[in-house]
C-alpha cells in the first residue's frame, strides 16, 4: 500500500487541505451523493448536465465608446458567442459622469462610459435585446444602469418579461475587494432589494444579482473563504429581501453566483460540488424553501484573473485551458474565459477569438461535457468536496461569530483578513514555495515582456464621449429631467419604498447617472472605508 | 533593511479600486519598521499631497493600476510642490509598461514598483532611496 514516508514534507492545496498520496474509500465521510438536479446536489443542479444544455460561453467585453463596443460585441456574435457582458467604465462604476474631475482620467478607458440612456442606445444598436443575455459588471450604481436597460427595453418596445441578463448588483464585495461602492451599507442594502424586488414582479427571466467570490479571491483567499464569504454575503441579502416582505420562493430562484476559477483542478471542482450542498441546505432549512428552484445553486465563472502572468504570456492559455476544465468539470452554468495577455493589457481580437476557442475545444472535442458530473465518485474529489464543505462552514461560523457580514465590513476586519491573505501569496510565490512557471521557476532571465500585437486606446475617444455627453444634456428636456430626479430624492427619503420605478422614469429623461447617484448621495452620504489595522 | 522611523503614505489615486498591492505593501513595510497610512480607494492628488503634508511623511507610495499613472504623478508632484513639500518622495507601483518608465522618471518619481518584483526587493530599493 502507497504510504507518505515519515520524512516526507505533506502535500496541501492551496486552502490548505491534506492531500493524502492515495485516497482510500474508507477515508471519505459518508456524504450522500444523490442524483444529479436532486438534494444534495452535490452532483450539479440539473439531471442532463450539459447534455440538456451546455453552459453559456460569456466573455467580458466593452472599451471605449458605445460605438466601439457595439462593434465589438457585434464582431463576438457573429464568433458564436451566445452572451454579452458589458465592461463599464471606472467613472460609471462609481456614480460619475465623464465631466467630473474624478472621472478626468478615466472616462472610457477600461470599460464603456455609459452615463445615459442616449449611450445604451447606442451600445445595443442593431441587437435585439430580447434575443440576446447581456451581463452587466455593475455594483455600486446597478440599480441606475438596471433601469436604464430597462428603459432602453421600453423604448425598442420590447417587453420587460422578454429581457434575460444579469447585473452583479452585489455591493458587500465591493467594500472588501472591488471597490466601485458608492454609498453606506444600509441604502446600498436598500437598493439591492429594490432592484431585487422589482425584477421579481417585472422582469422573471432576468437575474438581478450575482453574488460575486471573484474579487475576494483575486483579492488574496483561498478557494475555501472565496465560498465561505460569498454564501455569508449571499445570506445577508436574503435577510434583507425578507425583511422587506419578500417571499423566499419568490427571490431564490433568481439568485446566481459568481467565482473565479484557478489551477488546483480538483479543488477548484470541489470547492463548486461543496457550495451547491450547502447552500440547498440553508435554504432549505433555515430559510424554509419549499420551491426546488430556490434551492439551485447556479453559477458564472471567469478563469483566469490572477493566475495569469505577465511573464510568458502564452502560457496563459495553458492556464486558462486547465481552468475552464475545473469549471466544466464543477458544473458552471456560464464560463468566462480570459485572454492570455489580459494580465497586462486589454485583449486583441485575436487573444479573444483563442479565449473563446478554448472553451469549444472543451466544449466539443473534449467529450468532458457528455456525462453528468464525471468525477462523481472518485475517491479523492469527494474526499476533498466532504474536507471543504466543512471547512467553508467553518469560514461561515468565524463571520457569524464576529457578529455578522456587515459588522465585518464596517469594522475592516475582511479587509485586513485579505491583506493579510495577499501577504501571504505574494511571500510563497516570491520564496518560490508557490510554483509559478515563466515567473520564479523557468523564467528567462533576460525576457523583455513579450506583448505581440497590443490594442491602443483611441486618444481622441475622451474627447467624443464628452462631447456627446454635452450634446444629450442640451437635447433633453432639461426640466422634465429635474423633475425626475426630485421625485427619487423624495422617495430616497422613505423608509423602503421601492426606488426602481423612480429611477427608471429619470432613465427615460436622460437624467445621467451621475445626477442619480449625486442626488441619493445628498440623503445617504458616502460610505467610509475603515484603516487598515489588524 | 530597516525602515526604522520612517513614515510613508500609501495612496490610492483615481478611481481604480485595485488595492492589493497597495494593502501589500503597507503590511510589508509596517513588518519592516515603517509608519505606514494607507489612504483609501479615489483619492485625488491634492488630498493625497495634503495627507503627505500633513502627517509628515517621507515618502508617498501611489498605485495606479488603471493606466494613469503619468497623470496621477505630475499631478501628485505638482500639488507637493505648490505646497513647498517637494522634498517628499514620490514612489509609484501597480501595472507600469516598461515603455513608460522613461516619461515617469523625467517627471520626477524616484522608483517604480511592479507587481512581479520580488517584495523584498520592492523594499530594499526603497529603504535605500530614503537612507
Amino acid at each position: 500500500m502507497f504510504r507518505q514516508k515519515e520524512d516526507e514534507k505533506s502535500v496541501t492545496t492551496p486552502s490548505g487541505i491534506e492531500v493524502p498520496v492515495v485516497v482510500f474509500p474508507e477515508m471519505l465521510e459518508g456524504s450522500p451523493l444523490g442524483q444529479p438536479g436532486e438534494a444534495p446536489f452535490t452532483r450539479g443542479v440539473f439531471p442532463n448536465g450539459y447534455r440538456g444544455r451546455l453552459w453559456t460561453i460569456r466573455q467580458y467585453s466593452g472599451f471605449g465608446s458605445a460605438e466601439e463596443s457595439n462593434q465589438r460585441y457585434r464582431f463576438l456574435l457573429e464568433q458564436g458567442q451566445t452572451g454579452l457582458s458589458v465592461a463599464l467604465d471606472l467613472p460609471t462604476q462609481c456614480g460619475y459622469d465623464p465631466d467630473d474631475p474624478m472621472a478626468i482620467a478615466e472616462a472610457g478607458k477600461v470599460g464603456v462610459s455609459l452615463s445615459n440612456l442616449a449611450e445604451m442606445e447606442i451600445l445595443f444598436a442593431d441587437i435585439d435585446l430580447a434575443a440576446i443575455s447581456t451581463s452587466f459588471t455593475i455594483n455600486g450604481a446597478a440599480a441606475m444602469i438596471f433601469a436604464m436597460y430597462v428603459a432602453a427595453a421600453d423604448k425598442a418596445g420590447i417587453p420587460r418579461t422578454a429581457l434575460t441578463g444579469t447585473i452583479q448588483n452585489d455591493i458587500l464585495k465591493e467594500y472588501v475587494a472591488r471597490g466601485t461602492w458608492i454609498f453606506p451599507v444600509k441604502p446600498s442594502m436598500r437598493l439591492i432589494a429594490d432592484s431585487i424586488l422589482f425584477a421579481n414582479k417585472e422582469t422573471p427571466r432576468f437575474n438581478p444579482i450575482s453574488i460575486a467570490g471573484a474579487h475576494v479571491r483575486d483579492a488574496g483567499c483561498t478557494a475555501v473563504e472565496e465560498i465561505g464569504y460569498t454564501l455569508v454575503n449571499g445570506l445577508a441579502y436574503v435577510d434583507e429581501l425578507l425583511r422587506r416582505g419578500g417571499e423566499v420562493d419568490s427571490f431564490a430562484k433568481r439568485l446566481s453566483f459568481f467565482f473565479y476559477v484557478h489551477m488546483d483542478l480538483f479543488e477548484e471542482a470541489a470547492k463548486f460540488r461543496a457550495a451547491r450542498r450547502i447552500w440547498a441546505r440553508i435554504m432549505s432549512e433555515r430559510y424554509g424553501a419549499k420551491d426546488p428552484r430556490s434551492l439551485l445553486f447556479r453559477f458564472g465563472v471567469v478563469c483566469g484573473g490572477s493566475s495569469l502572468t505577465a511573464a510568458q504570456p502564452l502560457n496563459n492559455i495553458v492556464r486558462v485551458g486547465i481552468e475552464n476544465l475545473a469549471a466544466v468539470l464543477g458544473g458552471a452554468q456560464s464560463i468566462f474565459t480570459c485572454a492570455y495577455d489580459e494580465a497586462f493589457q486589454i485583449p486583441t481580437e485575436q487573444s479573444a477569438e483563442i479565449a473563446v476557442r478554448t472553451q469549444q475545444i472543451i466544449a466539443h472535442e473534449s467529450g468532458v461535457a457528455n456525462t453528468v458530473d464525471p468525477l462523481g465518485g472518485s475517491y479523492y474529489v469527494e474526499y476533498l468536496t466532504d474536507r471543504m464543505e466543512a471547512e467553508i462552514l467553518a469560514v461561515m461560523q468565524e463571520i457569524d461569530d464576529y457578529g455578522g457580514v456587515v459588522k465585518a465590513i464596517e469594522e475592516g476586519y475582511i479587509q485586513m483578513r485579505l491583506a493579510q491573505r495577499a501577504k501571504e501569496r505574494k511571500e510563497k510565490i516570491d520564496s518560490g514555495e508557490r510554483v509559478v512557471v515563466g515567473v520564479n521557476r523557468y523564467r528567462h532571465e533576460d525576457e523583455k515582456a513579450q506583448l505581440g500585437e497590443v490594442f491602443r486606446l483611441d486618444l481622441g475617444n475622451r474627447r467624443r464621449i464628452l462631447e456627446k455627453y454635452q450634446a444629450t444634456r442640451d437635447r433633453r428636456d432639461n426640466d422634465a429631467a429635474m423633475a425626475t430626479l426630485r421625485r427619487l430624492g423624495v422617495a430616497a427619503q422613505t423608509d423602503d419604498e421601492n426606488l426602481m420605478p423612480y429611477l427608471i422614469d429619470c432613465c427615460h429623461q436622460y437624467v445621467t447617472v451621475g445626477e442619480m447617484v449625486a442626488e441619493l448621495k445628498s440623503h445617504w452620504g458616502e460610505f467610509q472605508e475603515p484603516a487598515l489595522i489588524a | 533593511m530597516s525602515l526604522q522611523g520612517k513614515r510613508i503614505l500609501i495612496a490610492k489615486p483615481g478611481l481604480d479600486g485595485h488595492d492589493v498591492g497597495a494593502k501589500i505593501i503597507t503590511l510589508a513595510l509596517r513588518d519592516h519598521g515603517a509608519d505606514v497610512i494607507y489612504t483609501g480607494l479615489r483619492k485625488s492628488p491634492d488630498y493625497i499631497a495634503r495627507t503627505a503634508v500633513d502627517e509628515d511623511v517621507d515618502a508617498i507610495g501611489l498605485s495606479v493600476l488603471s493606466g494613469s499613472h503619468q497623470e496621477m504623478l505630475v499631478a501628485t508632484l505638482e500639488q507637493l510642490k505648490a505646497m513647498d513639500a517637494d522634498d517628499i518622495k514620490v514612489f509609484i507601483g501597480g501595472t507600469i509598461p516598461p515603455d513608460d518608465h522613461a516619461a515617469l522618471i523625467a517627471a520626477g518619481v524616484t522608483d517604480i514598483f511592479t507587481s512581479e518584483m520580488n517584495l523584498q526587493d520592492t523594499i530594499a530599493r526603497l529603504a535605500e532611496a530614503l537612507a
